[in-house]
């Protein structure tokens, strides 16, 4: 039997990672179909039709299977780290109870109206609809991020003993909410989801240009697979460099309020100046492999770089070596590779980007089989990058579960005995592999399946005033 | 820092807040009780259907609506969270595997929907039915052994008042979930439903009254309570809703015994929160006031849901006004 501290964090972790996915879909694809449900009223168009049919299926299983996997989320505070709860839940409670009234409510109800509603609302409403899902979409991740911002940056509050216990009280709401790394974490995250979308989409929809522009396979709908191709190169022009840009400020941010966690993703044991940006760095000994910066390793680095990202420009500044803080050190190797990897895909992406803009540009979009190619092989790298960046931003804040306040090891629940939290990690790795594949079968199903062809357009009934093509330069209000 | 000491000095509103909350946490969980319970009654009732049609219509009755019924779960944890943190933990901790019981069994009921309609093969159909079923009666079954452990401050999963409140529980969500069919579907399903309808009122009745003898035995301080003038009066509202609830079945007036059943269901949140008064965790003896958060976070939290409950309601009105009526044979889940 595993230790309750190990088995709960295990078991937190396991849940986050695969829980993480399903937002990052229902994030993403939102102002997507927020587009194509304008364009559909607007147009009338059996393209946008299609583009918002086919993906509201994506969208609706994965709204579902997050739904599951995040009441798991909000009971684990309690079940695993009650002590945690207790001492924090007066400033991190609130966050969780207003996602739910403000945010969830929103996106859960008119969810409803938007995947069953079409033929039963005015166009007006189902727009509305399609809107009100998105904002509440977005407002969730507000208030899960202000929840998880305030324990990597805490403000706003004080330390009260109650009772022999120590307890976290509020006393400046706007200092703890508005802490400082919610603006970064919030920009980041959002711009990730839609990132990532993009990348599934442009994947998807070159699997089926390249089979039938460059393999000869006749495909009747490949017209919505080149527009969808084209709509997500459109959002990952936009998406990737930015995630780059604010990317950096969020590095040099977390360099200042939590040095321990930039000296992690660095690898930096002593305190150092000039400090390269090590790109590759391979242990000789594989007894080194915990820790990418041990003595006799071959590192590949570029001079200064890690002092000037932590600084913003300054190549000879000094960073502060994990030996100097008094808390343990993260599992340095885990923060260290999953930041590269992070990094890494961030640049992949702008390539791929900048790579199918030129194309495009030239007009070669839909033959360059190569571009295909490094699209197909990079439609789930986005989600893969999200999962990165969160094992850098959780890993990396070890041991504190808040900043400086409370130790992980502390949080978690003072009865809960080595046999319990074994048990149920080893069935919420059972359960949550199932859902995985079962999510994976389900989407993969709907991708072969296609989008509706023109029977099934023809069979819906909705209202003819509704549906007619407006002419060219006239709009139709309803 | 920010100036905001008037939300520290006291009480928005000049109400009772810790007061206030607890009840506010009870007419959540009535809330979630009643929404979500009359999809876990319709998804008994499928068990009971053979016909692929009959089965097809229940799925796509309660499609546009379960995913908001069910974030009334959220919304009560996360309120227990923000305002009682300490039980919460306390609580979720202490009925650690009763609870990933309850979450095994929403997951089932939230998936098993999605992927029946996923395929056309009876096998497959089959399969997801059972799990669509096992969902919809563990949910509420463990949901109300929880419930009854909180009542009794037990700190082991099985006990007889807990148990108890689960089969309650269980029937109570049947016989809403029989009157919301019966407001969603045409013809065709009514006398079955009505047979169901009657029973399932018969046996809330007979799980209410044991579980309530359950509860006065083993916890004896829980007798003043359970004789006060308040729950006597509740058991005969209960009376007479059920009363109502048979013949408006009857008469076809779905929509009005759904209303009853509405009735029941927080007739019996209410019973539960009088039973805890003035505790609001008995196992550890925490009082309401001992267990509320601090001014401050709590002022925020009733000016929060001040503006965002009047919201919500809205937003409900709207979706089920857009799906008001009987599910037309072209809706599918």
């Amino acid at each position: 039997m595993l230790d309750p501290v190990i088995a709960s964090r295990l078991q937190f972790a396991v849940t986050t990672i695969v829980h993480i996915i399903f937002p990052v879909m229902s994030m993403g694809l939102a102002p997507f179909l927020v587009y194509f449900t304008w364009k559909d009223i607007r147009t009338g168009k059996p393209i946008y039709e299609r583009l918002r049919r086919f993906w509201t299926k994506i969208f609706a299983i994965s709204f579902v299977v997050g739904t599951v996997t995040g009441i798991v989320l909000e009971f684990e505070f309690g079940t695993n780290f009650a002590a945690f709860s207790t001492a924090a839940g007066e400033l991190f409670g609130g966050p969780l109870a207003v996602e739910g009234m403000m945010a969830f409510m929103l996106e859960a109800t008119f969810l409803g109206i938007f995947v069953f509603g079409r033929d039963r609302v005015s166009n007006a409403l189902y727009f509305v609809s399609s809107v009100a899902v998105a904002v509440g979409t977005w407002l969730s991740a507000v208030w899960i991020l202000i929840a998880n911002s305030w324990m990597q940056t805490p403000r706003g509050f004080e330390v009260v003993n109650e009772g022999g216990q120590a307890v976290v009280h509020l006393t400046d709401p706007i200092a703890a909410y508005l802490n400082p790394r919610f603006g970064y974490m919030y920009v980041h995250m959002q711009n990730a989801a839609v990132e990532s979308v993009a990348l599934f989409m442009a994947g998807i929809a070159a699997y089926y240009v390249f089979r039938h522009h460059v393999w000869g396979y006749q495909n009747e709908q490949v017209d919505f697979w080149e527009t969808t191709l084209k709509i997500a190169l459109v959002a990952l022009l936009i998406t990737a460099p930015l995630q780059v840009l604010h990317g950096d400020m969020y590095g040099r941010h977390v360099a200042e309020t939590q040095p321990q966690k930039f000296a992690a993703m660095e690898a930096v044991w002593e305190t150092e100046s000039y400090v390269p940006e090590y790109l590759i760095a391979v242990p000789t000994d594989l007894a080194d492999i915990t820790d990418p910066r041990a003595k006799d390793l071959f590192g590949l680095g570029i001079p200064g770089g890690a002092s000037w990202l932590a600084s913003g420009g300054d190549p000879s500044a000094e960073i502060q070596g994990l030996d100097s803080f008094d808390a343990e050190a993260p599992p340095v190797a885990i923060v260290f590779w999953a930041f590269r990897a992070m990094v890494g895909l961030g640049f992949w992406f702008i390539l791929l980007a900048f790579w199918g803009g030129y194309r495009w540009w030239k007009g070669q979009l839909l033959e360059d089989d190569l571009l295909h190619k490094a699209l197909m092989g990079s439609t789930l790298l986005g989600i893969v990058a999200v999962e990165v960046g969160w094992i850098v931003t959780e890993v990396g804040r070890q041991p504190w579960v808040i900043q400086d306040v409370m130790k992980t090891s502390a949080g978690v629940s003072p009865g809960l005995t080595g046999a319990e939290a074994t048990l149920t990690l080893v069935g919420f790795v059972v359960v949550y592999a199932l859902l995985l594949a079962l999510y994976g079968y389900v989407v993969v199903r709907i991708i072969r399946n296609g989008p509706p062809g023109d029977e099934e357009l023809d069979s819906v009934e909705v209202p003819d005033e509704n549906r007619e093509v407006p002419p060219a330069g006239v709009t139709n209000d309803d | 820092m920010t100036d905001l000491g008037w939300l520290d000095a006291g009480p928005i509103f000049g109400l009772p807040l810790p007061e206030l909350w607890f009840g506010l946490l009870f007419v959540m969980l009535g809330t979630f009780l009643f929404l979500d319970g009359f999809d876990f009654g319709a998804g008994a009732v499928f068990a009971t259907r053979d016909s692929e049609a009959d089965r097809e219509t229940i799925l796509a009755a309660i499609g546009p609506f379960w995913d908001g019924n069910e974030v009334w779960l959220v919304v009560f944890g996360g309120a227990l969270f923000a305002a009682f943190p300490s039980v919460y933990a306390g609580l979720f901790s202490r009925h650690y595997l009763l609870l990933f019981g309850v979450l095994g069994a929403l997951i089932l009921r939230g998936l098993a929907p999605e992927m029946y309609e996923q395929r056309d093969d009876e096998t497959w159909q089959r399969w997801w039915g059972r799990a669509f079923v096992a969902g919809s009666v563990g949910a509420p079954l463990l949901l109300g052994v929880f419930v009854g452990n909180w009542l009794l401050g037990a700190t082991t999963a099985l006990t007889l008042g807990g148990a108890l409140t689960g089969l309650t529980v269980v029937a109570l969500t049947v016989v809403s979930g029989v009157a919301f069919l019966q407001v969603k579907t045409r013809a065709g399903m009514d006398a079955d439903l009505q047979r169901y309808g009657e029973g399932a009122i018969a046996a809330y009745l007979v799980a209410v009254v044991l579980t309530l003898v359950a509860l006065g035995l083993t916890r004896p301080g829980l007798v003043p309570t359970l004789t006060s003038p308040a729950v006597l009066g509740l058991v005969v509202l209960t009376l007479v809703l059920a009363g109502g609830y048979v013949v408006l079945l009857r008469q076809g007036r779905d929509v009005a015994a759904l209303a009853a059943s509405a009735g029941l269901t927080y007739g019996l949140a209410t019973v539960v929160a009088l039973l805890l008064y003035p505790t609001v965790d008995p196992a550890s003896g925490t009082s309401v006031g001992e267990a509320i958060v601090s001014t401050l976070p709590l002022n925020l939290m009733s000016l929060g849901a001040a503006i965002l409950l009047p919201l919500v309601a809205t937003y409900f009105v709207v979706l089920y006004t857009a799906f008001s009526g009987p599910i037309e044979p072209s809706e599918g889940y």
